[in-house]
């Protein structure tokens, strides 16, 4: 999923000056649809007097319901709501709240046993798997170990093509299963012991794998799913902290309405009677409601109030770093980017960028400037890494710099930046186009795609003839996953080529290392190289901007951004 | 006038195939891989990628793509969304709604827009008459979404006479505040196309003639004067419907309705062929329905109009 929200979070969400109308942002993220809680309707029918009724009724016909029932926003799944086929925040939201793992993460990422009675491992490489007695699904049947392994493997294998079956990639015989007309339905990695235990081998170590364990995609799946997936994801039966509010309670561009789950016992449990997810049209008519009290938790702020949503909402405004990382890469074969004048001519274009100011004054404060290459929210983020020192705004010294590389070899052509049009880009991209071009005299431009999948072509096919914005939103709460998936040579999300022998060893040592400071301080460790090398240039965290309504007590955002619906008590 | 119609009717089937295929081809001809983008920045592996392609036939060739799309429109099939949804399933959600609103609209295009219009060119060069026109010249002025988020700011929030938003229901009363934020620019283009076209009627002779065959004014101002008058506003509001329609995407996200608009610019930005040609081609019917009911409008407004 991270990959895809940070498409939208990214690519398409976000944004804002110049998107022409003001439905762009929330239009590209699909959010659709629309509803009023039942509740509230009645209030503000009777509050707008139309059919005659008194504020005190609407009053205590808010009361008369009983269920302290929450709204939140949310946007129309786009794919059904199965584990392993959901990569998108809109199902995602629904997905965690209708199930549970072996591992869930808290507020600020640490991960703790969910379903996991424990995880535990001797070579970073098998680990066993026991299950705590008793887990339910909301239809009664028993949650075992095979309710992992199935589910796993179906959505590992090729022919069912599931969105995120890369997330088993470690797993031992995933080549084989995920191949696209694949006859092996079962990862060879994965072994049933009994009801409540199973083994899962890797293909390579990776001490940090149970951490990974909280992903959606990890989920178990009932038996009843396997019967008919299709009619399953239409109307899923899971074993988290909520259920559906019965059949059809999926109302497709409109709303989906979950109630609490009373079979559910762990660490999740619900302390409001459900949760609504309302599918707005647009940002603005949800802010709108927010603001009167008919909807009441929104997580993501509309462009237009930017500027005005922590004076219009007090307290109740949210506005801090999640775990996105945004950047620029300038690829490895770029002409005079490479050895020893490619560093210092990567370290002068980074010390040209005014990051404090862009972030306050293109984004109203709704970024944070970087000071490393993870995000602030994860256990390993580190502020104060050897040579980041490299982010601060130094025009002299990112004249010098400039000067030295030509003296190596003078610099001819022009510095292009490309970026994706149909996201909020032009202006930051604008600003450092136009810095360049003072601080250094040098061509820069600016090259926009009108969209984000042409965008993507292009950088896949190698073919964008210049630096171009990419960023990252973690899967998992840790900086192994920031630095691992887009660095090391050949990872699938290294568009740029970046290849450092060193670098990757420092990776694979982390991997290998189960102690969390000693993996944290190797991580360290590589980013300095990082630092030394840019093959990416850190550019800001993206907030999370959102609000409450007056209604509801105890709302806080994970470290995914995600409000933690669970928490939220309705007054 | 059964034949005429009949044959407006069969017309209509090769504008129909026409439609769908530069649309098919059009959509087919947008840059970039909609599956490819649909995992953001890290690619999923190849055989889940050719597993979802194969899916939508995005693998064959155009000709092949676009028949096996008429061969299901044939039999009712409108294709799949990439969500895994019917086309017609999307369809059936967002047309009733966007078809209310746009009603509304042309209501109040049409009731207000000809009412007013008609009272100006009666009184041209008064007062109420240079009021108006000042008035559809402001709102013609002032793009669509500053309308709306007044509107609904002022009318909504603060004295709330009407829901600010649309709800699940998508109540008629609910749709009515978009509505008229929705039919506000054409309603000044209907007013001033009224005006002007009364105006120049008043002084035509066949209303001479009526009036100094002592015909009364109300009788000389709605037979001999509106009638007439009626053939380019009726004319415009055909071919506004159309427009309502498929336009509305941003009085659709400022009032919170899921409409078509919002659909279709998704799909387009998703490269959702088969949703994109369904609801464009869904669309295109409209248009040529209503140009059939204006044609036939002219013959009722002015006798001398007939189709044989």
């Amino acid at each position: 999923m991270s990959i895809f929200r940070k498409a939208v979070a990214e690519a398409m969400s976000a944004t804002s000056d110049e998107g022409a109308t003001p439905t762009r942002r929330a239009s590209m993220r699909g959010v659709r649809g629309l509803a009023l809680a039942a509740a509230t309707t009645l209030a503000l029918t009777a509050c707008s007097g139309g059919d005659g009724g008194g504020g005190d009724d609407a009053g205590s016909g808010d009361e008369s319901g009983g269920t302290a029932i929450v709204t939140a926003n949310g946007s129309e799944p786009e794919n059904p709501l199965i584990p392993t086929n959901t990569n998108e925040v809109g199902g995602a939201r629904i997905i965690n709240s209708i199930f549970s793992g072996l591992v869930y993460y808290k507020a600020d990422g640490t991960p703790v046993n969910d379903l996991a009675e424990s995880i535990e491992t001797e070579d970073s490489k098998t680990f066993t798997v026991k299950l705590k007695e008793g887990a339910k699904f909301s239809d009664g049947s028993p949650v075992t170990a095979s309710s992992f392994v199935d589910a796993w493997n179906y959505g590992a294998y090729g022919p069912n093509a599931h969105k995120s079956s890369y997330y088993f990639a470690l797993i031992e015989g995933y080549d084989e299963v995920s191949a696209e007309d694949s006859t092996v339905k079962e990862l060879s990695g994965l072994k049933v012991i009994d009801d409540q235990t199973f083994t899962i081998t890797l293909s390579q170590q990776a001490a940090d794998f149970p951490l990974r364990l909280g992903y959606s995609a990890f989920y178990p799946l009932p038996e009843a799913a396997f019967e008919d997936m299709e009619a399953f994801g239409e109307n899923p039966i899971g074993n988290g902290p909520y259920k559906l509010a019965g059949e059809g309670a999926w109302k497709h561009d409109q709303r989906i309405d979950l109630v609490a789950n009373e079979t559910y016992e762990g660490p999740r449990e619900a302390k409001n009677d459900g949760l609504s997810f309302i599918f707005y049209a647009s940002l603005d008519a949800a802010y709108t409601e927010l603001q009167q009290g008919q909807l009441d938790v929104l997580d993501q702020i509309p462009d237009g109030a930017l500027t005005t949503f922590e004076a219009d909402l007090g307290e109740r405004a949210v506005n801090k770093p999640a775990a996105i990382f945004q950047d620029f890469t300038i690829p490895e074969n770029l002409p005079h980017f490479s050895g020893e004048e490619g560093r210092l001519r990567r370290a002068a274009i980074s010390h040209t960028i005014d990051r404090e100011k862009i972030t306050e004054a293109i984004f109203q404060g709704t970024r944070t400037p970087a000071k490393d290459f993870t995000s602030p929210v994860v256990p390993g983020y580190s502020p104060d890494i050897p040579g980041n020192d490299v982010l601060d705004y130094d025009p002299e010294k990112a004249k010098e710099l400039w000067a030295q590389a030509d003296a190596i070899s003078p610099w001819d052509g022009s510095f292009l930046l490309a970026y994706n049009s149909d996201g909020p880009h032009q202006a930051w991209v604008d600003a450092v186009t136009n810095s360049l071009r003072q601080t250094l005299g040098i061509q820069a431009e600016a090259k926009p795609y009108p969209t984000f999948s042409q965008f993507l072509d292009d950088r896949t096919a190698r073919n964008v003839g210049g630096a171009f914005r990419s960023g990252w939103q973690a899967d998992y709460p840790s900086a192994m996953n920031f630095l691992a998936d887009i660095h090391v040579t050949g990872a699938s999300g290294n568009d740029g080529d970046y290849s450092n022998p060193e670098f990757d060893a420092l990776i694979a040592k982390a991997a290998a290392t189960e102690d969390q400071d000693e993996q944290q301080a190797i991580l360290k460790e590589a980013q300095e190289i990082l630092f030394k090398d840019l093959p990416h240039v850190p550019l800001w965290y993206q907030n999370v901007s959102g609000g409450y309504s007056e209604n509801v007590a105890n709302v806080d955002f994970g470290w995914d951004s995600v409000p933690i619906y669970d928490q939220i008590e309705k007054k | 006038m059964v034949w005429y119609v009949g044959r407006r009717l069969l017309q209509m089937v090769p504008v129909f195939f026409g439609a769908t295929l530069l649309i098919y081809a059009m959509v087919f001809l947008l840059p970039g891989d909609p599956i490819r983008a649909l995992f953001g920045e890290r690619p999923p592996p190849p055989g889940v990628l050719e597993q979802i392609r194969a899916e939508y036939n995005l693998d064959k060739p155009f000709i092949v793509q676009y028949l096996l799309y008429v061969k299901g429109i044939l039999t009712l099939d409108f294709g799949t969304a990439f969500t895994g949804r019917p086309v017609v399933e999307l369809m059936a959600n967002a047309f009733p709604v966007t078809i209310r609103l746009a009603l509304i609209a042309l209501a109040v295009e049409a009731v207000f827009g000809i009412g007013f219009g008609l009272i100006a060119g009666l009184r041209r060069g008064g007062f109420f008459d240079a009021t108006v026109l000042i008035v559809s010249l402001i709102v013609i002025a002032i793009p669509i979404f500053v309308i709306g988020f007044v509107a609904q700011f002022v009318i909504g929030l603060k004295l709330e006479l009407l829901p600010a938003t649309v709800g699940q229901e998508e109540s008629w009363r609910q749709l009515l505040l978009p509505g008229i934020v929705l039919g506000a620019t054409s309603f000044a283009y209907v007013l001033r196309l009224t005006r002007n076209s009364v105006a120049d009627n008043l002084s035509a002779d066949h209303v001479r003639t009526a009036t100094a065959k002592g015909l009364s004014r109300p009788r000389v101002v709605s037979v001999h004067v509106l009638r007439n008058s009626l053939i380019p506003v009726v004319t415009f509001l055909g071919t506004d419907l159309g427009a309502l329609m498929a336009g509305a995407i941003v009085t659709e996200g400022i009032f919170n309705v899921n409409g078509v608009g919002g659909t279709l610019y998704q799909a387009v930005i998703r490269g959702q062929g088969t949703t994109v040609v369904s609801f464009v081609t869904v669309l295109v019917m409209v248009y040529l329905l209503a140009s059939l009911l204006v044609d036939l409008l002219y013959a009722v407004l002015d006798p001398r109009i007939r189709y044989a």
